[in-house]
């Protein structure tokens, strides 16, 4: 007996949790993955991340509610078009930004973090003027709601399960991106030597938008998933930045993989801290951890660079 | 033609070239010679526009390339083999050579480039930091091949490599400037490789071409005396 539950009870939440902690899994490696290939790439600490995420929220929503308006019919689908639509419009917020803010802060990379602070402050109000200050949220299509049983006790929810099967997906395309395109052959040899690239005709400048586009486009892809956990609201993406960070910390392995195994961690642990603790608990001890880590191995700080 | 005129360069406030001029006609070879320190470094990397020209003019075939980032004199025609290779050490020996390629859109490695090099053809899947000094040589020079070049910059390529190597490595040049007809200019300290390989000789003293030879009348005895201490 454990502080009132049985053993056999236990094992069933723990289950239970880790379960329900699939979509919040694939918010953090989505979130994370972004963050970690644009600091890799050229060292920006992206602190607007979580406000690209929630750009990708509301265009969840919105495109629910264009489908739920005009191809009702369609609703099943609209998930997909979601996803789409939110990588599109991350993505192609992240480039303009690029080009006019962040290119001019590269040599300065302290000038980086307030900038792209101060641009979450900024998005943060733009999403209050646009979309109100009213939390929004998505109705899911009929075909997501259920649940699978594992066992009579144990159930897990088809939503999770599809979420996570889109974020691994994701995650291989990333890497096949990086591992077999041209643009991660010229990502790796600029993460390598910055100078020698330029010297053999690569435009690292070019590669630097690319990169800062990609990642926040797929910030948006992780706003999706994230309308499936939590309501969005203008400043929700600042409860995920932190958490966010701590993925990248924890699996500072040089590794896709190591980055995957830290979201798994991570999201599991503060999905079954929250059912014995209160959330904000959870948060606390969570970074509590940040903390801990940082005094540990601060030279293990984001030493991600997305290579082997 | 690559032609460079009056080229003045500084690290800040202390300047290390003292108006150089160089002009390379298609086809030649041209080697410059200096002890350490002299400015050979400088000259190659500000020609390639890893770092910035105070004034002058760099031009390939009548274009200036003088306030180009590096990426773009690529695109123009220069290839540059820097001192100590700078190879991508983590990536392997064809994406290395792939990485010269992408200004010209193709991503297949030209068979030309595995035979002037077959040893690179033998380990095309090895991570390229494994590779010996003088492999590692021969593919920082495929790298620059990769990208087409009209000119060829190379800077000290026989520091750290076995006599055996050097050997193969003046054939190559060889051999590169009859199939492509491009305009070389190595740096260099050996005197023996650059008697072997060039076609005109200027020697480098704190930032300044000192002296100039063509190899058919060369005073080996006069450049001697500038590379000893
Ligand atoms: N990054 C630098 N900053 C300041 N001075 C430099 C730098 N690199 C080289 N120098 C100076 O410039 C001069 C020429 O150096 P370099 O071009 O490397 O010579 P070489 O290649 O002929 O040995 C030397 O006096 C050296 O100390
Ligand atoms: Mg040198």
């Amino acid at each position: 007996m454990v502080m009132g539950y049985s053993l056999g009870e236990l094992s069933s939440i723990f289950a239970m949790q880790a379960f329900a902690g699939l979509i919040l899994f694939s918010v953090f490696l989505l979130m994370a993955l972004g963050l970690a290939i644009i600091f890799g790439q050229m060292g920006v600490i992206n602190m607007a991340h979580g406000e690209f995420m929630i750009l990708g929220a509301y265009m969840t929503y919105l495109t629910s509610h264009g489908f739920q308006t005009y191809l009702p019919g369609a609703y099943a689908i609209y998930f997909f078009v979601a996803m789409a639509i939110a990588f599109i419009a991350s993505g192609a917020i992240g480039l303009a930004v690029e080009w006019l803010l962040i290119r001019h802060l590269y040599v300065r990379p302290l000038d980086t973090l307030l900038a792209t602070w101060g641009l979450s402050l900024i998005m943060q109000q733009a999403f209050r003027s646009i979309f109100g200050a009213r939390e929004v949220g998505v109705q899911l299509p009929d075909w997501m709601m259920g649940a699978l049983s594992v066992t009579d006790v144990i159930e897990v929810q088809i939503n999770g399960l599809f979420v996570m099967a889109l974020t691994l997906i994701i995650t291989g395309i990333v890497a096949l991106l990086l591992f077999r395109s041209t643009w991660g052959l010229q990502v790796r040899a600029v993460v390598t030597n910055r100078t020698m690239s330029g010297a053999v005709g690569i435009d690292t400048r070019r590669i630097d938008r690319l990169t800062f586009g990609l990642g926040c486009g797929i910030a948006g892809i992780a706003g999706s998933a994230f309308t499936m956990i939590g309501s969005t609201g203008p400043t929700a993406g600042q409860l995920y930045i932190v958490d966010t960070f701590l993925v990248v910390v924890f699996g500072g392995a040089q590794s896709l993989l190591g980055t995957v195994a830290s979201a798994l961690t991570i999201s599991q642990s503060q999905s079954t801290l929250e059912f014995f603790l209160s959330g904000s608990m959870a948060k606390v001890l969570t970074l509590l951890i940040v903390i801990g880590l940082l005094m540990l191995r601060p030279q293990g700080l984001f030493a991600l660079k997305v290579r082997r | 033609m690559f032609d460079v005129r009056n080229l003045n360069v500084a690290y800040g406030q202390s300047d290390v070239l003292h108006g150089i001029d160089l002009t390379v006609a298609p086809g030649e070879i041209v080697a410059v010679i200096g002890r350490n320190g002299m400015g050979k470094s400088t000259l190659m990397k500000s020609l390639i526009g890893v770092i910035p020209t105070k004034s002058g003019h760099v031009r390939v075939d009548g274009a200036v390339l003088t306030a180009l980032p590096s990426h773009a004199r690529v695109a123009y025609g220069l290839a540059y083999v820097p001192q100590g290779r700078q190879i991508f050490g983590t990536m392997t020996v064809k994406e290395n050579i792939q990485t010269g390629l992408v200004v010209t859109g193709e991503s297949k490695v030209p068979d030309e480039i595995y035979s002037l090099f077959p040893i690179l053809w033998e380990f095309e899947k090895r991570r390229a930091g494994n590779l010996s000094g003088g492999q590692q040589q021969q593919l920082a020079i495929a790298r620059a091949l990769a990208s087409n070049p009209k000119i060829l910059l190379l800077d000290e390529p026989t520091e750290g490599v076995q006599p055996s190597v050097i050997k193969d490595i003046a054939k190559v040049l060889k051999e590169i400037r009859q199939l492509r007809n491009l305009c070389i200019v190595v740096c260099e300290q050996v005197l023996s490789f650059v008697l072997d390989v060039a076609d005109r000789i200027l020697v480098m003293e704190n930032g300044r071409i000192v002296h100039s030879d063509s190899r058919d009348q060369v005073d080996e005895a006069a450049i001697a005396r500038f590379l000893a201490v």
